[in-house]
């Protein structure tokens, strides 16, 4: 939970500390990224591929230019060719960090990015939740078994001081990066990076963007 | 355009079958295209020529088209993409990325959205002739 939250808001720091940042929303069937940024009125311009607007000072790319406000109802497969279609086609240049949005699980787009992408790093993001913790042992297992890094465990919309899951994030050989609690003040700040960065979840990611 | 994108992965393909197959020299290059993609040709043609290396200096590039067939998973109906029945916009988010379909396309049966592209999607290499190293 809130993985697109902190993947556009880790982009908009890393943007703001001058990096050369793009944001990929690579969850096709819901994508949200735009929304959290206020993105609206881009689209790519084609130059010999196509070329990513900058926008908050991130490069931006997303699947919303073209399914616009439709439900693009997708299979696994579907995914993996759209994926690999919009990765040959985008023309970054030259990035210092390339955050991608994952939609929820183990499935294609995962695997293909693991397949396709040289240097990838995981960072991921869960919540207190035994289950969701499940899902995170789950991929690390994988990742590990592939040689894949993993940055560290986030865990966001904390409710109490349990240590719980840093715990077993240790257990696991992972850093734990950050402990992130429910902040209200978020829901508010959709759509609208400046009130975004004032948040208390926008400090959180600051430090975990100064750990990467 | 993007086709100039896809020109490059075509000659990325087509150089990494040369090495594998040990040719000298590329002859003809036969590449299928997708009509769901709705490339355009001529740019296409121009991007290859601009960009072929050394070892397909006299390669002949042709290019065919390949209809694009739909099939509805729900009900089987097979049905031909008509690129005239869409509006400009649509047409160009499926030029970028076919899978898109899926959002602007319905069975013409059932009104489904869930249909497999059973054929005429993306670009692929039918053939490729050439000169062994070695001969003549």
């Amino acid at each position: 939970m809130g993985k697109s939250l902190v993947a556009a808001t880790l982009a908009l720091t890393l943007a703001k500390k001058g990096y050369n940042v793009g944001l990929f929303d690579l969850d096709f069937t819901s994508p949200s990224t735009h929304i959290i940024l206020g993105i609206e009125g881009v689209k790519p311009k084609e130059e010999k591929g196509i070329v990513p607007p900058i926008v908050h000072g991130i490069k931006y790319m997303s699947i919303i230019y073209y399914s616009g406000e439709y439900v693009s109802p997708l299979r696994g497969a579907d995914v993996s060719n759209a994926l690999i279609e919009l990765l040959s086609i985008t023309r970054w240049e030259r990035l210092d960090f390339l955050v991608m949005d994952m939609p929820p699980g183990i499935g294609d787009a995962t695997l293909d990015l693991i397949r396709l992408i040289r240097n990838i790093e995981f960072l991921i993001v869960t919540t207190p939740a035994q289950l969701a913790f499940e899902t995170v042992r789950k991929l690390v297992s994988l990742l590990k078994e592939l040689k894949i890094p993993v940055i560290g465990v986030v865990e966001n919309m904390r409710m109490n001081n349990s240590k719980t899951i840093q715990q077993q994030t240790m257990k696991l050989s992972v850093e734990f990066l950050e402990e992130i609690p429910y902040d209200p003040k978020v829901e508010e700040a959709i759509g609208n990076t400046n009130k975004l960065l004032g948040t208390t979840f926008a400090k959180k990611v600051q430090q975990i963007a100064s750990k990467i | 355009m993007h086709e100039w994108a896809l020109a490059e992965a075509v000659i990325a393909a087509a150089s990494e079958i040369a090495e594998k197959e040990r040719l000298k020299e590329v002859k003809e290059v036969k590449i299928k295209v997708g009509e769901l993609q709705q490339i355009e040709l001529n740019i296409l043609k121009f991007a290859l020529s601009q960009l072929k290396p050394a070892k397909f200096k006299d390669a002949k590039f042709s290019i065919e088209v390949a209809r694009a067939e739909l099939k509805c998973r729900v009900c089987g109906q097979k049905w031909v993409f008509r690129k005239e029945k869409l509006d400009e916009s649509t047409a160009e988010a499926i030029h970028f990325v076919p899978e898109i379909a899926h959002a602007y396309i319905k069975c013409p049966k059932c009104g489904s959205p869930d249909f497999e592209i059973l054929e005429g999607r993306g670009v692929w290499l039918e053939s490729i002739k050439g000169v062994k190293q070695g001969d003549g």
